[in-house]
């Protein structure tokens, strides 16, 4: 583990009671933003750093959504499919990110770049259909601005 | 139509809430003694806007003196606001960050704490950046800071979370799986110390209740659900958003007259009135108050505050297979009947939208409802059961339909065909392998 990246967990420590666990989703967090996905030997060092076993930084991780436990691309797309973007189209959009990124959903374009999701409800509703891309919110998107989204992140 | 008092004279920036009257509640509910703020709030009627409605300065009052109980007090903010159809808390704390953190300080007085933990969903990376920005604002703002530390803790995805005692669990570094009630939060909530916890629109509303004081709020809405609520709107409308409304508004006028009605010219079908957790309404059920008591009249709640709108596209057999997979991919597991039921659920209507439902499946279905409602930890697996149980109560035609015509009857051309769910994205789901369930 690189000194920033423990310094940085030890000060989310200081942000809760000492002996709390607390501290174990910030670190993961943070670990991921480091090595993009949480590898047995990242979850083992996060462990470390947290002065907690493995098998139980483990525990949380594989809980969490957000957290990936095998590699992902430079950039991940996520598409929400829940109701209220569904029936404005989110479907059309998850698969002209399909045909755009030559992969299915839950899979990683073939040039490692890009990996495409469909997830559960973003909270933006009343502006569907939502994509985050790389975690921040696109609005309103339709299957029409897909093209360009893949292009901009092929060239990035 | 109400004024504004959660979002108006929305802005991120200090100075500008500053020279609006900003952080004046603060300083006049400082000069107040803790049950004097408490008792204000009692007086608003305000009830908690996250769901459960829950009477605030009363459960404020909850929290034991640290003469009764001498340890460390905590208020929780549950900003972990994943309800399909809700994203009011996204639109409170991104417009008037500044509003939300007065409302956590004076809070924070009432009931004699000086940490607070935000949970902020992680997913909102945007409101996250700017709650963060406004906490850095009053770095050098010790007057309006007081003792009070603000911690933002980030969720990671799973809405769960936002149950309370699994939030909890969650910001103890624990997997988010509700806890057995009693004990609840008031007396051993937060590494088991006395806690407060409040959804962000709740929080939001506290300064506002301060400043005009509770009395002054409480003439606003109507008798159970008092003065006004930041309503989402979303699905099949016009001007999809967030608007706050007086309690009490008309459903059909904030569908039609600040949704703008039906998008496309098309024909209303149904309304979602309160969150993906909220009994259904018919077309025929929306000239109905948007409060506490009209709503319940129906059976049904405010819930979080999002209305989802549905156009004569939707196949509701779809409707409840969606939002099944939603409760089956977000069960923590805990207990059997939601764990093992939400995916009963999920595979009898599936059966019923792939035509291959016999007429036991109907009663199957029901069937499983009943065995899932009442019979778990928290109300996350209820949910599903109560809202699959009143699609069949409400449109049972269609349902039969699906059984007599063998399938959907409109044949592919429903908004909802062949959503990909995230759960059909893992190896455990039926839908993944396609194992039929047999009834």
């Amino acid at each position: 583990m690189t000194p920033n990246l423990y310094e940085a967990i030890q000060a989310e420590r200081g942000k809760y009671p000492a002996g709390s666990e607390s501290a174990v989703l910030p670190a993961l967090r943070l670990a991921q933003a480091e090595h993009g996905w949480l590898s047995p030997d990242v979850i083992r060092e996060v462990a470390d750093a947290l002065d907690e076993t493995p098998a139980y930084v483990k525990s949380i991780a594989s809980f969490y959504d957000q957290f990936h436990l095998a590699p992902i691309g430079e950039h991940l797309v996520e598409v929400c499919t829940n109701v209220s973007c569904a029936v404005v189209g989110a479907q059309q959009v998850v698969e002209a990110f399909e045909n755009g990124l030559g992969c299915r959903a839950g899979e990683t374009s073939a040039d490692g770049k890009v990996t495409l999701r469909a997830v559960e409800c973003l909270g933006g509703c009343g502006w569907a259909t939502i994509v985050a891309v790389d975690h921040h919110y696109r609005t309103h998107v339709e299957a029409d601005d897909v093209p360009a989204i893949v292009e901009e992140l092929r060239g990035t | 139509m109400a004024p504004e008092i959660v979002l108006k004279d929305a802005t991120t920036k200090l100075t500008e809430y500053e020279a609006t009257g900003g952080y004046g509640a603060l300083a006049k509910a400082r000069a107040m003694t803790p049950a004097e703020v408490t008792e204000e709030l009692i007086t608003s009627e305000l009830r908690g806007r996250g769901g459960a409605f829950f009477p605030a300065g009363r459960k404020w009052s909850f929290v034991p003196s640290k003469e009764q109980l001498p340890k460390p007090h905590y208020l929780v903010v549950n900003a972990d606001e994943s309800e399909p159809g809700s994203f009011k808390d996204n639109e409170i704390l991104s417009r008037v960050p500044h509003r939300f953190i007065e409302g956590c300080l004076i809070t924070a007085h009432a009931i004699d704490c000086d940490k607070v933990f935000v949970y902020i969903r992680g997913e909102y990376s945007g409101p996250y950046e700017i709650l963060v920005g406004a906490l850095e604002e009053l770095k050098d703002r010790p007057e309006i800071r007081g003792n009070v530390t603000i911690v933002v803790h980030r969720g990671a995805g799973a809405y769960i979370c936002g149950e309370e005692t699994a939030l909890l669990e969650s910001l103890e570094g624990k997997r988010g799986q509700p806890r057995s009630k009693p004990p609840f939060p008031a007396i051993s909530g937060l590494y088991a110390s006395p806690t407060v916890v409040n959804n962000v629109e709740t929080i939001t509303t506290v300064p506002p209740v301060i400043a005009m004081g509770g009395a002054e709020y409480a003439k606003l809405g109507v008798p159970n659900t008092r003065g006004t609520r930041v309503v989402s709107i979303s699905g099949n409308v016009v001007n999809g958003g967030n608007y706050e409304i007086e309690a009490g508004t008309s459903l059909r006028e904030i569908i039609y007259d600040l949704g703008g009605g039906i998008a496309g010219g098309r024909e209303l079908k149904a309304v979602v009135p309160g969150g993906s957790s909220t009994v259904i309404l018919t077309k025929d059920e929306i000239d109905v108050g948007y409060d506490f008591d009209s709503l319940g009249q129906l059976r049904t709640a405010m819930g979080s505050a999002g209305i989802v709108v549905l156009d004569d596209r939707c196949c509701i057999v779809q409707l409840g297979i969606r939002f099944s997979e939603f409760y089956e991919h977000e069960s923590c597991g805990k207990c059997t009947p939601c764990r093992e039921g939400t995916r009963w659920l999920t595979a009898i209507l599936r059966k019923l939208d792939d035509g291959r439902a016999t007429q036991g499946d109907l009663d199957l279905l029901l069937d499983v409802c009943d065995r899932i409602n009442g019979k778990c930890l928290c109300p996350l697996g209820d949910s599903d059961a109560i809202i699959v149980a009143s699609y069949v109560a409400k449109f049972r035609d269609e349902f039969q339909a699906h059984i007599d015509q063998g399938g959907c009857p409109l044949d592919g051309h429903s908004s909802l065909d062949h959503v990909l769910a995230p759960v059909q994205m893992h190896a455990h789901s039926p839908a993944a392998h396609g194992p039929e369930v047999r009834a």
